[in-house]
């Protein structure tokens, strides 16, 4: 896999503007995804997962979202402040994205068909019929039987399923280099999910689309992603790569994350569940955001704002006091072994 | 969608039944003796009871029933008391001048108001937005018959712009053929006549056009907002599609099922409601017709009057619903 980002978010600070004033939905965060890679988004409702993605697209609602601060670089371009023109370009043929709710996503009055082509036409010159065959092929590709009957079919004549495959073809239909998903599965049954979830790793390893994973499921994070990144509250409180976050996470968030996934081996009484709820973007202006809802908080907590702090592992770093030693003292490991060499 | 369709098609039998049942019963309504108050007090007896006869009053109320209804199937609306000439004849001219002015009056609402609409919901909170919604507020609450005269006064009489009322040059009368003059006029290649009969259409069109303009414009806006919301919408935008085809096809396509039916009210609304349009500019339509009749109390012709804009009025809705089915391909299931 090489290493070259795709797309690199560098102190992206995101924020609404209400009646009530500023309301900062995503606070500087940094994050990087490598061509070809699977990077997950996990945190709850309210994180400000999808308006890290809205943002990369340039797709916040006008006059109430808007991006105040940092830099999001896509191949190296700078497209916080591209044109309407050059943005256009950008989405659906360079950056595609897939929705959280298949059954509204795509247009009702709209046979799959003409909405697949229009996906085509836009970035291409191929005529109808090319660009019909295109469609035909991506339908099946992702393994959509009767693909050429469903061109001429409405989207309420699909299931859920269906639908998610027709969305995830439309969106790969011009060969992106980023897919951003955003929780692609949540509405969908199980059974279904595990498909989803497949073809979208197939596509990966097929294309070396790197997709950007959003979702509040660590089992969907588990099952593809490459490496994770976990928010609370608009900003990112750990990252590194899956089995690193899966076997030793070191926020206390994470940790209760994984905690209350359900186990079929244990039976407990009582599923683990993280006390308290997700803050309402810009209440806690002081402080770790964590600290209300964290066992372990002190003092400390409450009055400053933790760094991201490496944790001696690869690219493993978390937003928490706890951790701070720990950078300190590989700080001073490699200082004690330069100075020995 | 075909089988929608009859089955819509045949829904309006017994609405139209239900509707001359109404309307026939309505005449019969009238206290005392129709032919009487036809008449009036001083008649003579042997002069109501022959009117009596006349409108076969003096039957029991259901051969009247069917005799009425037997003369609707077979297109005979009666006769007009105080011409005596079939109102089946009698009425189509007025029809096609109240036909001819609404139709104009509707196309130039749904031109404006369908693109008032949509760009205030595009533009939402802009000064145009503000502007636009503002004067369709205005335009609301504007009374009719005051617009109508403000326009008589600032483009017929100030400016000398624009004829003041009628249908036509009263020097250089249309040869009728469908009473449609537009059409008429451009029939028989005059492109003089068709210039002058479209001159006397402006102003009252327009003072017609005015109030169902604002509130097409006020429902394209509200609607095009909501579509905007949704997702699909959303995922048009991802796709890479510009602001202009995302509003132009995938929400005004969408949009489009409220305002639909507004178009619908407001189109029967305009047929029996140019009665005050038609008064000040002095436009021979069948608000007039009617009008008149009450006037002279000529029973049979407001009666038919009012069932024929009353059938016009089902049949819009009609082709409303047809419309809808057309647009979204959801409806046939359900």
């Amino acid at each position: 896999m090489s290493k070259h980002p795709v797309l690199e978010v560098k102190g992206l600070k995101t924020s609404f503007f209400t009646d009530d004033g500023e309301v900062p939905a995503v606070d500087e965060i940094d994050f990087y995804i490598n061509e070809g890679e699977i990077l997950g988004i996990v945190g709850e409702s309210g994180c400000g997962k999808s308006v890290t993605s809205l943002s990369i697209m340039g797709l916040l609602p006008k006059g109430i979202g808007k991006i105040v601060g940092g830099e999001i670089l896509f191949k190296g371009e700078s497209i916080v402040n591209a044109s309407e023109k050059r943005m256009k370009e950008i989405r659906g043929k360079e950056i595609a994205m897939i929705f959280q709710e298949p059954m509204t996503s795509l247009n009702p009055l709209f046979t799959i068909g003409n909405q697949m082509v229009e996906a085509i036409r836009i970035h291409s010159k191929m005529n109808k019929k090319q660009a019909q065959e295109r469609a035909i092929e991506m339908l099946k590709l992702v393994g959509l039987p009767r693909a050429k009957e469903i061109m001429n079919e409405y989207p309420h004549q699909l299931s859920g399923g269906m639908r998610q495959r027709v969305m995830i073809a439309m969106a790969m239909v011009c060969n992106p280099s980023l897919l951003i998903a955003d929780e692609p599965t949540t509405a969908l049954d199980v059974t279904i999910q595990a498909q989803i979830l497949k073809l979208m790793k197939d596509l990966n390893k097929n294309f070396n689309t790197a997709i950007m994973m959003i979702t509040h499921d660590l089992g969907v994070v588990a099952e593809v992603c490459h490496r994770v990144v976990v928010m609370y509250s608009g900003k990112i409180v750990e990252e590194g790569d899956v089995c690193t976050i899966f076997k030793s996470p070191k926020h206390p968030y994470t940790i209760g994350l994984i905690q209350s996934i359900p186990d079929i081996r244990e039976k407990k009484a009582r599923l683990y569940s993280i006390p308290g709820n997700v803050p309402k973007p810009g209440s806690i202006r002081q402080g770790c955001r964590f600290a209300a809802r964290c066992e372990h908080a002190f003092e400390r907590c409450f009055k400053e704002n933790p760094g991201l702090y490496e944790t001696g592992e690869q690219g493993h770093k978390v937003r928490c006091f706890l951790h701070q030693r720990e950078e300190e003292m590989n700080v001073e490991r490699t200082v004690a072994a330069g100075e020995r060499t | 969608m075909f089988a929608y369709s009859i089955r819509r098609i045949f829904m309006v039998i017994p609405v139209l039944l239900g509707m001359s049942i109404i309307v026939f019963f309505m005449i019969r309504a009238i206290p005392g003796n129709p032919a009487q108050v036809i008449l009036g007090q001083k008649a003579t007896k042997e002069a109501v009871e022959a009117l009596t006869h006349k409108l076969g009053l003096d039957q029991p109320w259901y051969v009247q029933y069917f005799k009425y209804l037997g003369g609707l199937l077979t297109g005979d609306l009666g006769e007009s008391i105080r011409t005596g000439a079939s109102i089946t004849e009698e009425i189509w001219p007025y029809l096609a001048a109240t036909l001819e002015l609404s139709l104009a009056a509707m196309l130039i609402a749904i031109v404006i108001g369908v693109n008032a609409g949509i760009i205030s919901a595009w533009f939402q909170n802009s000064w145009f937005d503000y502007v636009a919604m503002v004067l369709a507020l205005i335009g609301v609450s504007m009374p009719i018959f005051w617009l109508g005269l403000m326009e008589q006064w600032i483009f017929a009489i100030n400016l000398d712009l624009l004829p003041t009322s009628g249908r036509e040059e009263v020097r250089n009368p249309v040869t009728p053929i469908t009473h449609l003059y537009l059409i008429d006029t451009l029939l028989q290649g005059n492109t003089e006549q068709f210039v002058q009969v479209l001159q006397h259409l402006v102003l009252p069109s327009v003072a017609l056009a005015t109030i169902p303009m604002a509130i097409i414009a006020r429902i394209t806006r509200s609607s095009m907002l909501e579509v905007m919301k949704s997702d699909y919408i959303r995922t048009a935008r991802a796709k890479g599609l510009s602001m202009f085809w995302v509003v132009y096809k995938h929400s005004l396509k969408n949009a489009t099922i409220p305002v639909l039916t507004v178009i619908g009210l407001q189109m029967g609304l305009l047929l029996g409601g140019a009665i005050l349009t038609e008064t000040i500019f002095s436009w021979p339509g069948i608000g007039r017709y009617i009008y008149e009749a009450i006037g002279y109390r000529d029973y049979p012709v407001i009666q038919s009057g009012i069932l024929v804009v009353a059938t016009i009025f089902i049949l819009i809705n009609l082709l409303v619903d047809l419309l809808y089915a057309a647009i979204d391909p959801r409806i046939k299931y359900n």
